[in-house]
């Protein structure tokens, strides 16, 4: 049996803000907000961390791995410290997503959905990001990057590196 | 030519950051909220709204007044305005959620005012992580300068508004879906009728859901009057400014701001400089994925929601995908397809199951191994799941899409069939004129009758 996860103290303390953001009766609106906080905190969700977040909203644990399995943006697996997700809607293929995508692929030697060896990368593609006038576009971890080119995708790879 | 509006995308001054509050107010901001708190009654504001004649920009084109009207006659209320902008070719939202937060803070006050509701959400899509943010603090500003929370400016009238972030889940723009989604179940979509979320909405209460940028223009219509706001575009159809995107084969892309009576063809060739390359247009959509495909010959048709609807296609969205001559309609929809079959949100059979088929039969006609039978038994999915589930997932971006891009442009999937391969055929030996088709929605047996007839013919 894994041991039980438990959050840090300042993240209970902004559990707590999440939870006063509906009405007592209804936490368990909170659960996806506090998917969010339990992945920025592990990086994925386990389903210790689904445990955790089950105990914060009084619920059974079951309820809330319902809802973690239907969203595509909560890891259950553990991922790459960067991940990185190339839009293929249409849009953005009609703009050249596809190379943007083989480019990345070749030069981190992963295929879709997979981690490098070192566990620096994970390579994703994303649906539609709303930024069509754009594209292509590439999201690195939080940040949206535009106009997207095998190059600037080298510019964006060494960046990371360095940091 | 028609001309370009600044009302919505009317620029901030320059250097000045769009969460800014002070900043905002300088400019006028938040002076709606002030007019419709301190100067109108509730009534008052629900005339103004119902006069104003406009329609939710969310994509389906209901009337704002008329959805608020239905609200039930019991408390609490609540608002949920939808920033789950998702729809593949839209962005319009997310360009208002960028540039113009506070107004459309302001338009979630005054709309919670008319409606007597204390408590609303801005459902944002996980995605917008620095939207989010910025909304956010937005809010917590807007707390600050005395717009949310108790005693709003002194007349009693307490609201909060929190933000509630998605996860990535197309199914969530669709309203009841949202909700559920609100409540922390599995967001699936709702039957409807007979209860609308303005009956029976967010935990059993009545409640308002309206998308971002219909906030946005709530604040517009107060700010300067339903008189006004109504001369823009036409009433006969649909009025008020129309934030509408281009994107894909065009020299601009970006967002431009015209009235419905401006034209695609003007949109196109005017306001986003004309095809890349000065190819030729082979098809554009023109309100998100599932707005049904138009033709060269269609493009010369206003914006309206009507207007578009009488062609066959919708508004939707207002985000315009061009593609140009050297585009391959088959790679397009089965890039469409694939989408809708990755967000199927997996409640109705039809949907869950058809979706997905559709897509294989798309992606081996790609691949060069087309049947025969293929483009009718497409046709026949379609025809299964139309209708046939709760929410219209199944057939916005499942079918139509599907049922559309395969009748108009019948020649170039024949083709990718009978040669084995994929293949763009010359823009002219493509797709299909107006007149060489008579259905849509397509009866299978008869579109292919119709189109053996023409071929023996031609």
């Amino acid at each position: 049996m894994a041991t039980p996860l438990e959050f840090t103290e300042a993240a209970r303390e902004r559990a707590a803000k999440i939870l006063d953001r509906y009405p007592a009766e209804y936490r368990k609106s909170a659960v996806v907000p506090l998917l969010h906080l339990a992945q920025e905190e592990w990086g994925h969700v386990s389903p210790e961390a689904m445990a955790c977040v089950a105990r914060l909203i009084g619920c059974s644990p079951v309820k809330v791995a319902e809802i973690a399995t239907f969203y595509p943006m909560f890891n259950r697996e553990p991922v790459g410290e960067h991940v990185l997700a190339v839009c293929h809607t249409l849009p953005c293929a009609l703009t050249g997503c596809g190379s943007v995508f083989d480019h990345l692929s070749e030069k981190l030697g992963i295929g879709l959905g997979e981690t490098t060896a070192d566990g620096r990368f994970t390579l994703r593609k994303s649906e539609c990001l709303a930024a069509c006038d754009r594209g292509p576009v590439l999201l690195v971890n939080r940040r949206l990057h535009t106009h997207v080119s095998p190059e600037k995708v080298d510019e964006i790879l060494t960046e990371l590196e360095k940091g | 030519m028609a001309a370009p509006l600044e009302i919505l995308t009317a620029p901030l001054p320059a250097e000045t950051d769009p969460g800014d509050i002070d900043a905002y107010m300088a400019g006028g901001g938040y002076g709606a909220v002030r007019k419709a708190l301190k100067s109108m009654s509730q009534t008052e504001l629900i005339e103004e709204i119902n006069a104003s004649g406009i329609k939710g920009r969310g994509g389906a084109g209901f009337s704002t007044g008329m959805k608020w009207n239905l609200c039930a006659d019991r408390f609490p209320r609540y608002l949920c305005a939808n920033a789950d902008e998702s729809e593949p070719g839209s962005f319009k939202d997310r360009h208002l959620l960028e540039a113009k937060p506070h107004q459309i803070i302001e338009g979630m006050i005054i709309t919670s005012y008319a409606l007597g509701i204390n408590l609303g959400y801005i459902y944002i899509r996980g995605e917008f992580f620095q939207i989010i943010d910025q909304m956010e603090a937005a809010l917590e500003d807007a707390r600050k300068h005395g717009f949310l929370g108790a005693d709003i400016l002194g007349t009693g009238y307490d609201l909060e508004l929190y933000v509630h972030p998605g996860a990535g889940a197309y199914i969530c723009g669709e309203e009841t879906g949202l909700i559920e989604s609100l409540e922390g179940n599995r967001p699936y979509p709702r039957l409807k009728p007979p209860f609308f979320p303005a009956a029976i909405g967010l935990w059993g209460q009545p409640t308002i859901v309206n998308n971002v940028e219909t906030m946005a223009q709530i604040a517009t219509i107060v700010d300067m009057g339903a008189e006004a706001y109504k001369q823009i575009g036409s009433e006969d159809d649909t009025t008020g400014p129309r934030l509408f995107g281009l994107c894909g084969h065009v020299k601009k892309p970006g967002i431009y701001e015209y009235d419905s009576d401006v034209t695609l063809r003007e949109l196109i060739y005017d306001a986003a400089g004309g095809i890349r390359d000065d190819n030729r247009l082979k098809g554009v959509i023109p309100g998100g994925i599932s707005a049904p495909i138009l033709t060269p010959e269609e493009i010369d048709t206003p914006m309206g929601f009507g207007a578009l609807g009488k062609l066959g296609s919708m508004g939707g969205t207002g985000g315009i995908i061009v593609m140009d001559e050297t585009t391959s309609m088959v790679d397009a929809l089965l890039n469409a397809s694939s989408f809708a079959a990755h967000e199927s949100c997996g409640q109705c059979t039809p949907c869950r199951e058809g979706v997905p088929w559709m897509n294989d039969i798309l992606r081996r006609i790609r691949n060069g191994q087309g049947r025969d039978e293929d483009l009718d038994l497409l046709l026949d999915i379609c025809k299964q799941i139309h209708g046939h589930t709760v929410c219209v997932f199944g057939q916005a971006p499942g079918v139509w899409p599907v049922r559309t891009i395969l009748v108009k442009y019948w020649p170039e999937f024949r083709a990718c069939i009978e040669r084995k391969e994929l293949v763009v055929p010359p823009l002219e030996e493509s797709y299909l004129r107006p007149d060489q088709y008579e259905h849509i929605p397509p009866v299978p047996g008869n579109f292919r009758l119709k189109t053996e007839e023409a071929d023996a013919a031609g």
